[in-house]
């Protein structure tokens, strides 16, 4: 009977509600940026499926439907973007070739680390659209033949660093606050840093919402040249 | 509510067709966002028909991700297999883009900008 009511989604979402309301309720006591509530709802909630022996199908039923709310929400991404379209379109160029610049840099220090230390071609490659949004990166990935599910893999725990650090790193290294800031965390970890962004201030998210776009457009049509260039 | 979570999935079944009708690299959801972008831009939607989903989704965008960083559990021997150039690459790479995206927006973002909060 336990089985079953585990292989509801009715499992999964409430599993997921369940931890990410807590985790929450943590970040909020301490206010420790490590203590990111997506992360540690990640790290806790596959604790807890290994310590149960539950397997990730089962989960899935559920954390799918939890899941389906990202389409609309990258959709709605319209909403902040229409608001802050004068401040926007005001940075037109520094946005373009920001997240340009950002997107080449994302190719050649993520292929040419892992090629340094040592990593197969499929490690390679699958890390080349790590800071692209994982419907992109998937379709990029399958277009240069790397291995799909470890980019999926890649993309959220690139995600999750950009989400916990972004914004205080950004501010150590002098970067301004609001849109370029937004803009770099946006470049660098897609929509799980910008709903870190969105947190801080709605400039800065829409422009981060912005940058989730502009960064899978860019290295959709970048990567393939930085390839052929450097030869693979 | 209800009209803004219908106005939105609209949005995203058109980008979903058009990205597959024309073979489109970009996926249908960031296709509905730019339409949906250029709709309010032309007044064919109004901004407070889907206001109060879109702040509904977006309030809480963190939470959908966990599913998908759930999925990171089933690579783990992959990951486990190739940790040191996986885990070098994809942390340094992360702070290098956000260094050189930040410091080449700040470079040519206009001076009286940067009075924003």
């Amino acid at each position: 009977m336990t089985n079953e009511l585990v292989q509801s989604p009715l499992f999964g979402v409430t599993l997921t509600l369940a931890v990410y309301a807590l985790a929450q309720w943590v970040y909020y006591r301490t206010r420790n940026v490590w203590l990111n509530p997506v992360l540690l709802a990640i790290v806790a909630i596959i604790g807890i499926l290994m310590a149960c022996d539950i397997s990730y199908a089962d989960y899935s039923r559920g954390g799918d439907l939890i899941l389906f709310l990202l389409g609309p929400s990258v959709v709605a991404l319209a909403g902040p973007l229409y608001q802050k379209k004068d401040e926007i379109l005001k940075r037109k160029m520094p946005i373009l070739i920001g997240v340009f610049a950002g997107a080449v840099a994302s190719i050649v220090s993520a292929c040419g680390l892992a090629l340094l230390f040592g990593g197969s071609r499929d490690v390679v490659l699958s890390l080349a659209p790590k800071s692209v949004t994982t419907p992109i990166a998937i379709s990029i990935v399958e277009k240069i033949g790397g291995v799909a599910p470890l980019t999926a893999a890649l993309v959220v725990m690139t995600g999750c660093l950009g989400a916990v650090c972004g914004p205080e790193f950004c501010r150590m290294i002098g970067i301004r606050p609001g849109a370029s800031t937004g803009l770099a965390v946006g470049t660098a970890a897609h929509g799980i840093g910008t709903a870190r962004m969105l947190e801080v201030d709605r400039l800065a998210g829409a422009v981060s919402g912005l940058a989730i776009g502009l960064n899978g457009l860019m290295t959709t049509f970048v990567l393939p040249a930085i390839f052929l260039l450097f030869g693979e | 509510m209800v009209r803004g979570l219908a106005i939105l999935c609209c949005f995203q079944l058109l980008g979903e067709l058009i990205s597959r009708a024309a073979g489109l690299p970009i996926p249908g959801n960031v296709l509905g966002m730019g339409l949906l972008l250029a709709a309010l831009a032309a007044n064919l939607v109004k901004l407070d028909w889907i206001e109060q989903a879109a702040d509904l989704l977006l309030d809480n965008l963190a939470l959908f991700f966990v599913p998908a960083g759930v999925g990171v559990m089933v690579y783990f021997q992959l990951i486990a297999r190739e940790w040191l150039p996986i885990s070098v690459a994809t942390i340094v790479s992360t702070f290098v883009v956000m260094a050189v995206t930040g410091k080449v927006s700040d470079l040519l973002e206009p001076e009286e900008g940067s009075h924003d909060k």
